[in-house]
């Protein structure tokens, strides 16, 4: 009975047919001491299977490494951040031309400057003069009341002579 | 994600990816080389593992395809000076040692089978995933898997037999 449905599951199992439950079925029965003679030639085959699904991974994964790791690389980044920092700036600094070059720059500086200078003295000696002639014109202006004065004199002066 | 997390998602199913890539690679210290980088690269992408719909399915297919190129770049360097040493120096005294044990002839067996079949043997029979899965995990259709699971059961048991039959070759 038990060893007739055995057989029909065995031919199931061969044309991978049977479902999970039938073979867990079929490996108990094998895994039991008493298997029919003609079938004990698949018994390694399920102890095989039984057994090698015990197998075990028992090395450490170093997944903390990771992280480690990261931090090694953030520091070696720090200390090179820090040697450029200090190195970049005595080996690139300003060189001799660069020296050279703000000396030139000050130069002409100075001299542009000298030249506004000079126009700016030209300048204020245009303004003098201005004022100058502002003087005259003033001088002008007096000259022109007092005759015009004058003129007002000579009328006066005709009445009194027509009067007479 | 912090790493009890990651510990509590991936503990479940990290025997699994070994012995897949034991049964693949064979060497035991290949085998905890691989596992330890797959899962060394599911940590790295721990970000990622939130939005895929089965772990334990994606890990699987990640073992399956890293053994499968371990085997590849091997074969292309050296394997094939290594393996011919191997067959003649230990073959005689590796089958006298297994003579003693048939349980040992079912491995010798596997490790015969196609790459394929081997993956879906230790698959379906030794770690019981359903067709369903199996298939999702190796990109195949379910028929293709009961087809090539059949064969490899079948081959299985033929040489079984016949060991049982004649006594050990």
């Amino acid at each position: 009975m038990v060893l007739n449905n055995i057989e029909k599951l065995i031919e199931k199992y061969n044309n991978a047919e049977t479902t999970l439950k039938e073979e867990a079925q079929l490996k108990a029965y094998f895994l039991s001491d008493d298997v029919a003679p003609h079938l004990e030639h698949y018994k390694p085959m399920f102890q095989y299977f039984s057994n090698s699904k015990k197998e075990q991974y028992t090395k450490d994964v170093p997944l903390k490494s990771i992280k480690t790791k990261l931090y090694q690389w953030i520091s070696v980044a720090a200390v090179t951040v820090l040697m450029l920092g200090l190195i970049v700036p005595k080996v690139l600094g300003p060189s001799e031309q660069d020296l050279r070059d703000q000396e030139m720059a000050l130069a002409t500086y100075n001299q542009t400057m000298e030249a506004f200078n000079l126009i700016s003295l030209g300048m204020n000696k245009g303004k003098t003069q201005l004022t100058n002639l502002a003087l005259v014109s003033e001088n002008i202006n007096e000259g022109v009341e007092q005759a015009s004065r004058l003129e007002e004199f000579n009328v006066i002066t005709n009445r009194i002579l027509k009067n007479k | 994600m912090k790493q009890s997390d990651f510990v509590k998602i991936v503990m479940p199913f990290k025997d699994k990816v070994f012995r897949l890539a034991k049964r693949l690679l064979v060497s035991r210290e290949e085998a905890e080389d691989a596992t330890q980088e797959i899962l060394l690269k599911l940590w790295k992408n721990n970000k990622k593992i939130e939005d895929y719909k089965n772990v334990e399915a994606f890990s699987m297919t990640m073992t399956k395809n890293f053994c499968l190129d371990r085997l590849k770049s091997k074969q292309a360097q050296n394997l094939k000076i290594v393996h011919s040493n191997y067959t003649d120096g230990n073959a005689c005294l590796q089958k006298q040692v297994e003579a003693k044990d048939s349980v040992d002839w079912v491995s010798r067996i596997m490790e015969d089978l196609p790459e394929q079949q081997k993956i879906i043997v230790q698959l379906r029979d030794i770690e019981e995933y359903d067709f369903a899965e199996i298939a999702k995990m190796l990109d195949m259709n379910e028929t293709a898997v009961r087809v090539n699971l059949s064969r490899a059961r079948k081959t299985i048991r033929e040489k079984l037999t016949n060991t049982h039959q004649y006594g050990i070759k």
